[in-house]
């Protein structure tokens, strides 16, 4: 199993994890309500089963990198992500982060029906941090994007599922972020919308993006990414470069 | 080396190693997420009246409507007391905002955990914006209170110029109270079912519709001081109706309950805030 030796982030670390533990308590039986679990409690029959989904991981993901995370279905993929994106505290641990993350948000949710697109972008974009005065800026270019010009003063709800996911899409990435999250493949719209997200990442990557890539797929892991890891019930199998832990990978799974 | 991690970037670190109290963390999150609240307020208000023509208006003949059947129903009950039809719709307003205030940021709350398995959203904003955007409503419902003053007689006096610090407070009990229950209705969504029954028992333990010398005789009044919403609501009608500023004593007994609760329950909220993406 790998360990790291380095205690502290460095000038060049994007995304630093020490230790880093996620424990789900699972309640042995469900409790379903409120009333439930006050008799419950009042009996003393509140048994939990600890579950963990990540175990003392250690990464220091350097700035710039290209890196892949591998593994089976419940390997821990999703928490490591939600973890580094802020969403989940660890249970133990320490998560330092430097630089703005893309979000993981599902294309449009957090979306309005009664609003207009317009109060969409704005309501949507506040809610993945920005400031007012940043979305004004931005507007033009997330409208342009979008390709929904002529119904950006429409409400939402007369909007097709492709143009709110594509207006969805244009508002998430319409900021450059310093660690991009890359989960599995991207399917918005149709291929000439899906062509122009792709390159958007490129883009993102280009300018020196951090990219954390995870994927089902070796080859492609192998093909963009310089280190990898292959996750396996919450814990760090190996950590090395991609070529290396695809190569391992790849043998274990056709054993 | 160290002195450029934080001239690397515009200082957008994130460690948690060093996080503060949750309840001062949550804070400062607030108020940098301060355009969102903005934009929550703006989005509850706009939503609520962009279908409805007479969208503002309900908002003015919701609590009149109630007062009337109140008048009907109950000013042959209670004669004695003097312009019934004033001190009930002043019960009214105040009650209809907590009430419906708490309950809407509860169903907020069930709506933005969806929000927050997958961004980081400060886990108050969406209970401060339910709570704010019921605040405009609450202003809004002034208009028809005065008219009722207007038209009943009733004289305001210059203690009718302290009602913001009533509403103040008013703001403060229904957040801490919001609070509290949302952040259990995210774990138990039959808590959501349960409210309405404890809101209409809390409404009758208030005097709100009844006079207040009914609960004055009951074990010499002891339901009042035990209820929080008591003081707020009584401020309420002593600076409107009554026409005075009263003693301290009654503003510190008002602020202690109404922040009181706020403190009490922002506290609670924020200890409990990091579970919430743990409950799949």
């Amino acid at each position: 199993m790998f360990k790291s030796h380095i205690k502290e982030p460095q000038w060049d670390t994007s995304v630093f994890l020490e230790d880093v533990s996620v424990h789900y308590r699972i309640p042995s039986e469900s409790i379903k309500t409120f009333k439930e679990y006050i008799i419950k409690l009042l009996k003393g029959q509140i048994k939990h089963e600890s579950f963990s989904a990540l175990r003392r991981i250690d990464l220091d993901v350097k700035k710039g990198e290209i890196f892949g995370v591998l593994g089976r279905n419940g390997a821990g993929k999703s928490t490591l992500l939600k973890v580094i994106s802020r969403v989940l505290i660890p249970s133990e641990g320490r998560v330092w982060i430097n630089g703005q993350i893309s979000p993981l948000l599902q294309l449009g949710a957090g979306f309005h029906p009664e609003l207009t697109g317009r109060e969409n972008i704005f309501l949507n974009a506040t809610l993945l941090g920005h400031s007012h005065d940043d979305i004004e800026q931005k507007m033009d270019e997330i409208i342009d994007f979008s390709e929904i010009e002529d119904f950006i003063e429409a409400p939402l709800r007369t909007y097709s599922s492709g143009m709110q996911s594509r207006l969805g899409f244009a508002v998430a990435t319409a900021w450059q972020p310093d660690i991009l999250i890359l989960d599995e493949v991207l399917s918005v719209g149709d291929i000439g919308f899906q062509k122009k997200c792709v390159n958007r990442m490129s883009k993102f990557r280009d300018r020196g993006a951090t990219v954390i890539m995870v994927s089902h797929s070796v080859n492609r892991i192998q093909e963009i990414c310089e280190r990898a890891i292959w996750l396996d019930h919450g814990e760090i199998k190996i950590l090395d470069t991609a070529t290396t832990v695809c190569e391992i990978y790849k043998k274990a799974l056709s054993v | 080396m160290k002195q450029n991690i934080s001239t690397s970037s515009k200082s957008n670190v994130y460690d948690s190693a060093k996080r503060k109290h949750p309840a001062i963390e949550e804070l400062l999150a607030l108020f940098r997420y301060r355009d969102l609240i903005y934009q929550l307020v703006r989005r509850d208000i706009v939503a609520r009246y962009k279908r409805s023509v007479l969208g503002v208006a309900w908002t003015m003949l919701n609590p009149l409507g109630t007062m009337l059947i109140m008048v009907v129903v109950f000013s042959q009950v209670f004669r004695t007391t003097e312009n019934y039809s004033a001190y009930v719709l002043t019960g009214i307003i105040c009650w209809t905002m907590f009430s419906q205030s708490t309950s809407m940021a509860m169903s907020s709350m069930v709506w933005g955990s969806q929000l927050f398995k997958q961004i980081y959203v400060p886990r108050t904003a969406f209970v401060v914006s339910t709570i704010l955007a019921s605040m405009v409503n609450f202003i809004l419902s002034l208009v028809p209170l005065f008219i009722v003053y207007a038209m009943t007689g009733v004289q305001l006096r210059p203690s009718a110029l302290l009602l913001p610090i009533s509403m103040l407070f008013l703001f403060s009990f229904s957040l801490g109270v919001a609070l509290l229950v949302s952040s259990i209705a995210v774990f138990f969504p039959d808590v959501a079912d349960l409210y309405p029954v404890v809101l209409t028992a809390w409404m009758y333990l208030t005097p709100i519709i009844m006079p207040l010398d009914f609960y004055r005789e009951i074990l010499n009044g002891i339901l009042l001081y035990i209820n929080p919403f008591y003081y707020i609501v009584n401020l309420f009608r002593i600076l409107m109706l009554d026409g005075f500023v009263p003693h301290l004593q009654t503003w510190v007994a008002t602020a202690v309950s109404a922040f009181g609760i706020l403190i009490i329950g922002w506290i609670f909220f924020s200890l409990r805030a990091d579970r919430f993406a743990y409950h799949v």
